[in-house]
């Protein structure tokens, strides 16, 4: 069970008219990215798988439905940014990128070895697509208000998502970049909060409490939505109202359970940042598999 | 005696005027930086951000991502030390086009005391790859680095003082980073100082001369990239020399020449600058006396460095 956000449970749980076909495609793709992630950190013997999977849900919805990017042109003036803050969740943003175009899905496996473009932490100016570097935790909320600020000024109509662990709510730079947001009013500026409730050492209501997480938020003068962040039309819904907000900048906190697709990884703090053995890479995928075959139309 | 901020305002102002991708990004500390005179003449292209120094670096980067060539302005301890992992991961990692220019560096802080006076943002910034690091000696060369600063690609740390200072440059003078400029040509021995102590070195220069000795005097502002060529021809063609900086000597100017002229061509040296130490209250003045960073420091450990090359010779 991730953890309660009491005070506006339910408040972003709209729902987006869109069709069965397209919850399937995405259900899906998702799938496709957590075996890449499953694949990608065993491969290496090292990473993050499970906030990886946490994400994938937002990640795939960003990356195969709303955001306007250009596989052939990753440096396009227009396109929309998408920042990880959680930079130890790269797994989920390389596997997005590639099965997006934006460099061979072959070269996933190469994932923290030598000589790769695809470092065990973001790297900007490596990876074609990657937007920010990130591993030190809390500097991606700041960095995105740059990125909006610079849009706003030159009157573009590209907007920037961003995503933060809940573990990175620990960090004192994040509050500062909430307080920059709002201050600038900045509405084309979506912040997605994985609230997987694990970090590194344990659940993050034992390590530093978080809640009431959405009540913070909001005091930082956001809009504030809470949704299920594997529940697709909530996901597209958030986005959505999140577009129609004007003057604000929205959060979007999203309950996600880390290590989310694998049953013997959900929930689990030692999948933050341990890879899965050759037997549980078997039984894993096997399980992905079995989704992907379930998924109808 | 001139403000090195007035001609950072300044310049600021001229560089806005002309370029319009430049921006400001501010820390409650604009007017002291002079970099308010930018904001008001260009509000949409100014960001007072507050007491939050790692966020105005990381949102620094988010312009310069977005094709914007923003400087962050603050005071050297927080635009340094307090902001070094963003600085490090944000904007040298990422390689972009971030200026951090800061004021109050170094002892002549004053009066704010140690808290305030940050001896070691250069060993910081110099340690970090791609960061290109400069020190203006005076108010003229202060304006410079802000033109320069913006004309190059890539990450740029800049640190001058919050004290007045001779002013011993002039506007004609070429600047050029990466070049190390001689002010006063010599052959017994080399005087290499950045920021304000290279007047003292000019001081120490004429001092030297009253005892027949011929200083070179070498203006660094550019800590980083370091001009091995003209510091190996101070070593080569001095056979000594004294480095002058209001900074650590753990890891200033003053190791970073040692260690390119151990490479090369090794002289005798001596290193004036801050023994190791936190500073204190005080006038400026005063503390560059109690530090052992005036004129006469510098002479004497001149004297010194040529006395243990005649005794090797």
């Amino acid at each position: 069970m991730s953890p309660p956000s009491q005070a506006r449970d339910g408040a972003g749980q709209a729902t987006v008219d869109v069709s069965e076909e397209l919850i399937a495609t995405l259900k899906k793709k998702a799938v496709t990215l957590r075996k890449h992630i499953i694949r990608m950190t065993h491969n290496a013997q090292s990473g993050h798988p499970g906030g990886s999977m946490s994400a994938a849900d937002i990640v795939t919805a960003l990356y195969f439905h709303v955001l306007r990017v250009d596989p052939k042109n990753p440096t396009w003036p227009d396109r929309d940014r998408f920042v990880l803050s959680k930079g130890h969740a790269c797994p989920v943003w390389y596997a997005a990128l590639a099965e997006r175009g934006f460099f061979p899905v072959d070269e996933l496996l190469t994932f923290r070895k030598l000589n790769s473009r695809l470092q065990g932490h973001p790297e900007l100016g490596t990876t074609p697509g990657v937007e920010n570097a990130a591993g030190a935790e809390g500097q991606g909320l700041s960095f995105s208000v740059g990125l909006a600020l610079a849009a706003r000024m030159d009157h573009k109509p590209w907007r920037v998502y961003c995503i933060l662990g809940d573990g990175e709510q620990d960090v004192g730079q994040t509050w500062e970049a909430a307080m920059a947001s709002s201050k600038y009013g900045l509405d084309n500026l979506t912040a997605f909060i994985d609230r997987n409730g694990i970090q590194q050492e344990g659940r993050t209501e034992d390590i530093m409490p978080l809640e009431p997480l959405a009540e913070k938020w909001e005091a930082f003068n956001w809009h504030v939505l809470t949704i299920d962040g594997h529940d697709f039309r909530q996901i597209l819904a958030a986005i959505e109202e999140a577009h129609r907000t004007r003057g604000r900048p929205t959060a979007v906190i999203s309950r996600t359970v880390k290590g989310k697709g694998v049953s013997f990884m959900e929930n689990k703090i030692k999948y933050h940042g341990a890879a899965t053995s050759d037997e549980e890479l078997k039984l894993a995928l096997a399980e992905l598999e079995a989704q992907e075959a379930s998924i109808w139309p | 005696m001139e403000s090195q901020r007035t001609y950072f305002g300044r310049a600021l102002m001229e560089l806005g005027r002309r370029n319009p991708s430049v921006v400001v990004v501010g820390a409650d500390t604009t007017e002291s930086l002079k970099s308010i005179e930018f904001g008001k003449a260009f509000p949409d292209r100014f960001f007072q951000l507050g007491i939050a120094e790692p966020n105005m670096i990381s949102v620094a980067a988010g312009l310069a991502a977005a094709g914007k060539i923003p400087f962050a302005t603050t005071y050297s301890v927080f635009g340094s030390a307090h902001t070094y992992n963003i600085i490090r991961q944000n904007v040298a990692y990422t390689n972009l086009n971030v200026k951090v220019f800061c004021s109050h560096a170094g002892l002549t802080v004053g009066p704010d005391g140690a808290t305030h006076q940050i001896n070691e943002d250069l060993g910081l910034m110099r340690g970090i790859p791609r960061m290109t690091v400069l020190v203006p000696a005076d108010g003229p060369e202060t304006g410079k680095c802000v033109a320069a600063a913006a004309a190059m690609k890539g990450p740029v740390y800049c640190r001058f003082s919050r004290t007045n200072v001779p002013t011993i440059t002039s506007m004609e003078d070429e600047f050029v980073i990466g070049k190390a400029r001689v002010l006063r040509d010599g052959s017994d021995i080399a005087l290499i100082g950045c920021g304000l102590m290279v007047a003292r070195c000019l001081e120490a220069a004429e001092a030297l001369k009253r005892a027949g000795i011929k200083a070179r005097v070498i203006n660094l502002s550019t800590v980083k990239p370091l001009d091995v060529a003209t510091i190996d021809r101070a070593a080569r063609e001095t056979g000594g020399i004294v480095t002058a900086e209001e900074h650590t000597v753990v890891h200033g100017i003053g190791g970073a020449i040692a260690t390119a002229i151990a490479a090369n061509h090794p002289v005798p040296m001596a290193y004036i600058g801050v023994q190791d130490v936190f500073g204190e209250s005080g006038e400026a003045d005063e503390l560059l006396h109690k530090y052992g960073l005036t004129t006469e420091n510098i002479v004497d450990a001149a004297h010194g460095v040529m006395k243990r090359r005649a005794r090797s010779e």
